[in-house]
């Protein structure tokens, strides 16, 4: 049943529109409707606000301001994991970012609530904001770590001496833009007041962390405080932890005592949700003339919201990719009065990966040398910064098979030297890597006594194939068929979990069901052992096969619904979990990553330098595949992104105001379908015993790393023009063009 | 809440007269005028819906042209065999621009009058002389990479968004209208359409009630139509740079142009300029690029634009080589 291609079970819910999602829930009767009005400064003070007018329109309820917002919470640090802190709003006339909820106004209806918002006057004192990365660039701090608790800086060897002895150089300044998570399901909630508790509809990656949240901030018991997300629209990040919409939610419902539903428009969602950081990040490679690298320095400065500091680990990329003696990685950042920075798919791995595979190419384009070749010269044997051993590393494999299955041997060796018609053709290759981890998760898994199987967890599916995924492991681990098992996912009363985030529900969650089915089977058996009753009394628990709803030993079988029903009459059921990776001797004893090879063509037009892919392929090592239909949809989903990355995606802030431009999916650009005619996903057979009792890693965010480096190679391929700040717009490549010829 | 009243309109006349009230406008296809509404660009107190008005005919005029009904939905036009035959140029405008969904409900009419895509005239908490007067234009000085070149000024430096519209202007394609009083008057696409000057919220020369009752085509000029729009994605996008050509050439010689660009103006822009520089004179890239710098003359950048100078002369130069090759 493992690595099955079995469609989506949560399919037909999803396409015949029963499948609810946060906004569309109904709980205690008619709701009210929120909207948040936004700062429309970037940053200073709020000296008057005037709510009278949208107080007395009709159908208003309620004008939530920093006036008469009740007192909450406060972001306690010393709570390891920020998702699960509190996130207060509305606490002061201060404005710290464009956008910044300045006011809530609930009304009777979502059209009443948004021409009340309007009616709002706000007066502001305006102070200097810092809106400009590169004016500010030369005031980076250094943060105390970056990301996941990762080392800002790391240093091997002697790279000063390492660079400057190598033979060839490359030393390079590349540049990334703001961007954004967007699902389509926007951030979203229902808060319904029930006696002294709340139960919360939300869209959410972690349903632990919103509970922990919304009590932290509303100061009351996290047992008060219900949560339910099992249906969640897309999240890459921007649902990790929950946002000011849920918060004043919950805040205007127990004040009104009656359910209030807020959701974001997409303009909002452009201001208050945060995005990833803009990064300059300067790479520097020095090689012997046969290619193999002497010294890598990765050197990132990134924004960051000065009240909310976030460092995506965006050095931390290079740390375990390539070999070489002399090693340097640093971060740093730069306080904006913007948004904060926050996850958003491979947070890392994403820009990281545009700089350094960007620059691997250049340095195969310096040497002469094919940039798979290049590639296969720097493989390490041990992780080089941590001095451990990869646990599963099939880089090399990803690359001579994707070069095998692309047709690399045809590459135009040449940049700018195939020409079809009006397009110019370029190849290119990048690499992906990608960390995996383990955190904490928890499952129950019940057996009723008619023989079916719920499993019950708060872990949550983002779209990702969790139902499906947790109904082949526990179909495996009870051998049932899987219409015999059902999921239950994504509610604060079920065992917990640390969701989906940083590609790891899915391995985390199917381990702990695993588990949970395995101490299941145990129990069954032993009491089956010595039951005078049973088939299979006194038969070796070991040699039994659990399959079709029957347990075997030998010549001898019973139904498992028998041994359920006979000694469990009211079901039975047993929890499994998984470890934080800390507590796991093997994350600290390997090197434990994701690996892939991305292959692109593209075309750019000789004379408008318009770039269209044509063809795509990712080759990817993530040991055990759960599921191949689910796993291709997450890979090529990653990998289309990176083209969006490397050719489309920028959200651009005004340095007058602070404000994001282009806040809409019409002026924020991300891919259509005519832009990926040819995109596919191969996985290598693998089982990683290192990572877990199955075998399987994170899949999750694996394709969207590399994937813009191999498309920007393609084009310095096709044209000879290297762009280094993303994305790479025609304008950048006009200058760069031939002349226009007959 | 902002209310408005709703009106079916099954007469022409009828819907003419019952637009004249006070914050009356019409709807068709609602593809831009929903948007602005729920974004509290346009408030309107009452609509009268014209999308079912019997104005979906593509008929044949006397002259060899076509009368394309305003409700003809920009789908339909473009499928249609006689406007794919005789003006491709028109088919392959309508087909580049937004989307097949979009395409299905937007009207001809509607096509006609979309508002800009500037993204400060979608902001209403930033400066904008055309949504409203005397506020200023944030564009200037603000991000303006999809902003004019040609024709704008110190009020306002926004683009026309239509592709149909750039294809029509290089068709010589006549509007016609419909006044409260039930007069019909046609007016040229080119005078059609205004310049910001000091008023950038009146962006044509309708009257008020007055409705686009057709789009009337002459007949097709001579030579190759081509439409070549230059986007940032393959598809689902505005145009960076749009060109319309038109090329009757005559064994080497060029004896007939037509020129009109999109995304670089308040307006579809014709250019005579280019056309001048064209008629008569060798098919060759050195006479294409003393066009594309006749047509660019006058052009300006705002700094984020300023390539689409550069663009706009490229993508006329391939256009009009293309063109003039196939005729």
């Amino acid at each position: 049943m493992i690595g099955q291609a079995m469609q989506r079970v949560d399919g037909p819910l999803k396409v015949a529109g029963r499948a609810a999602y946060a906004y569309e829930h109904w709980e205690a009767g008619q709701p009210l409707y929120g909207c948040i009005v936004g700062a429309t400064i970037g940053k200073g003070r709020i000296i008057g606000i005037e709510t009278e007018d949208a107080e007395r329109a009709p159908g208003v309820r309620m004008v939530m301001t920093h006036l008469n917002a009740p007192e909450q919470g406060i972001r306690d640090e010393s709570i390891p994991f920020e998702y699960w802190r509190a996130q207060p709003v509305l606490t002061g006339p201060d404005i710290h970012y464009y956008g910044e909820p300045v006011a809530l106004v609930v009304a009777e209806t979502f059209e009443q609530a948004r021409a009340a918002a309007e009616l709002i006057e706000v007066e502001y004192a305006g102070g200097r904001g810092r809106f400009a990365f590169a004016e500010h660039e030369g005031e980076a701090y250094v943060p105390k770590t970056v990301n996941a608790g990762l080392p800002t800086d790391t240093s091997v060897g002697d790279f000063d001496a390492g660079f400057d002895g190598a033979a060839v150089k490359i030393d390079q300044l590349y540049t990334t833009p703001y961007e954004f998570s967007m699902p389509i399901e926007p951030n979203a909630c229902l808060v319904a007041p029930r006696d002294e508790d709340l139960i919360v509809y939300v869209s959410s990656q972690i349903v632990d962390a919103a509970q922990a949240s919304i009590a932290n901030t509303l100061r009351i018991d996290p047992a008060r405080v219900h949560v339910f997300s099992p249906f969640v629209g897309g999240g890459f990040g921007s649902k990790l932890g929950i946002h000011s919409e849920t918060i004043l939610a919950a805040l205007a419902a127990r004040e009104l005592d009656h359910p209030v539903k807020v959701a974001m428009t997409r303009q909002q969602i452009f201001q208050l949700i945060g995005m990833r950081s803009t990064s300059s990040q300067r790479v520097r490679l020095g090689a012997e003339r046969d290619g193999r690298l002497a010294a890598i320095a990765h050197d990132v400065t990134m924004h960051t919201n000065p009240d909310v500091e976030y460092a995506e680990q965006t050095a931390a990329t290079s740390r375990s990719l390539y070999a070489a003696p002399h090693r340097l990685t640093s971060h740093r950042l730069t306080p904006l009065d913007l948004p904060r920075g926050t996850d958003v798919r491979a947070p890392g791995e994403e820009p990281g990966l545009l700089a350094v595979e960007s620059a691997m190419d250049e340095l195969a384009d310096a040497l002469g040398m094919d940039p798979v070749e290049l590639r296969i010269r720097n493989e390490p044997a041990l992780d080089p910064e941590r001095g451990v051993p990869y646990s599963d590393r099939h880089l090399v494999e990803c690359l001579r098979e994707g070069a095998r299955r692309f047709g690399w041997e045809h590459r135009p060796a040449t940049p700018s030297s195939r020409r079809e018609g009006r397009w110019l053709i370029g190849y290119g290759m990048a690499v992906a890597i990608r960390v995996h981890l383990q955190g904490p998760a928890a499952a129950r898994v019940r057996l009723e006594a008619d023989g079916t199987a719920v499993v019950q967890t708060d872990m949550t599916d983002i779209g990702t194939g969790t139902y499906t995924i947790l109904t082949q492991v526990a179909a495996d681990g009870l051998g049932l068929p899987a219409d015999r098992v059902r999921i239950e996912l994504g509610r604060s009363d079920n065992p917990t979990s640390w969701g989906s985030g940083g590609s790891w529900g899915a391995a985390n969650s199917s381990t702990a069901v695993h588990r949970a089915c395995a101490t299941l089977r145990e129990k069954l058996l032993a009491e089956a052992h010595d039951d005078a009753r049973s088939a299979l009394r006194g038969l070796d628990p070991a040699d039994a096969v659990f399959s079709d709803g029957d347990v075997r030993i030998g010549g001898a079988s019973e139904p498992l619904s028998e041994l359920v029903a006979r000694n469990h009459p009211g079901g039975v059921a047993a929890e499994g979990e998984t470890r934080f990776m800390g507590d796991e001797p093997n994350y600290t004893n390997y090197s434990i990553h994701t690996y892939g090879a991305h292959f692109a063509e593209v075309g750019v037009d000789a004379d408008t330098a318009e770039i269209r892919l044509r063809r795509m392929l990712g080759v990817f090592s993530v040991g055990r595949l759960l599921n191949p239909k689910t796993a291709r949809s997450q890979l090529i989903g990653g990998m289309i992104w990176g083209v969006g990355a490397a050719l489309e995606e920028e959200a651009v802030v005004d340095p007058r105001s602070g404000a994001f431009v282009n806040r809409d999916l019409a002026q924020y650009l991300v891919p259509v379908n005519a832009d990926i005619p040819d995109v596919e996903a191969v996985v290598l057979d693998g089982y990683d015993d290192k990572a877990n009792v199955l075998g399987a890693k994170g899949i999750g965010e694996l394709g969207i790393c590399g994937s813009g480096a191999a498309v920007a190679n393609a084009v310095f391929n096709a044209t000879g023009v290297r762009v280094r700040d993303f994305p790479i717009t025609l304008e950048k490549l006009l200058p760069g063009l031939p002349p226009m010829d007959a | 809440m902002r209310s408005f009243t709703y009106e079916r309109a099954t007469d022409t006349q009828a819907a003419v007269t019952a637009v004249a009230r006070s914050g009356a406008k019409f709807i068709s296809g609602g593809t831009n005028l929903l948007d602005l509404m729920k974004l509290d660009i346009e408030d309107p107190s009452h609509l009268v819906d014209i999308s079912r008005l019997p104005l979906r005919d593509i008929e044949e005029l006397p002259d060899g042209g076509l009368r394309i009904g305003a409700q003809t939905r920009n789908s339909d036009v473009a499928a249609d065999s006689r406007v794919r035959t005789r003006y491709p140029v028109l088919s392959e405008a309508l087909v580049s621009g937004a989307s097949g969904q979009l395409r299905n409900k937007a009207s001809t009419g509607g096509n006609l009058l979309q508002r800009t895509r500037c993204p400060y005239f979608y902001d209403t908490a930033a400066g904008c002389n055309k949504r409203n007067p005397g506020s200023g234009c944030a564009a200037i000085g603000g991000f303006n990479r999809i902003h004019a070149i040609l024709g704008a000024g110190d009020s306002c430096i926004a683009t026309h968004p239509s592709d149909m519209a750039v294809a029509m202007a290089a068709l010589d394609a006549e509007i016609e209208l419909l006044g409260a009083d039930g007069s019909v008057r046609r007016v040229a696409i080119t005078d059609f359409y205004r310049l910001p000057g000091d008023t950038p919220q009146i962006e044509t020369v309708l009257a008020p009630a007055e409705m686009i009752t057709a789009v009337a085509l002459p007949s097709p000029p001579p030579g190759r139509q081509i439409y070549r729009k230059v986007r940032d994605r393959a598809s689902y996008e505005f145009a960076l740079v749009s060109v319309a050509a038109i090329v009757s050439a005559d064994q080497g010689t060029i004896r007939e142009a037509r020129v009109a660009f999109g995304g670089v103006a308040h307006k579809p822009w014709r250019s005579i300029e280019a056309e001048g520089a064209l008629t008569g004179r060798p098919a060759t890239m050195a006479t294409y690029r003393d066009a594309a710098e006749a047509a660019m003359r006058d052009a300006v950048g705002q700094g984020d634009n300023d390539f689409k100078i550069e663009l706009a002369r490229r993508t006329l130069c391939r256009t009009l080589a293309q063109a003039a090759r196939a005729s």
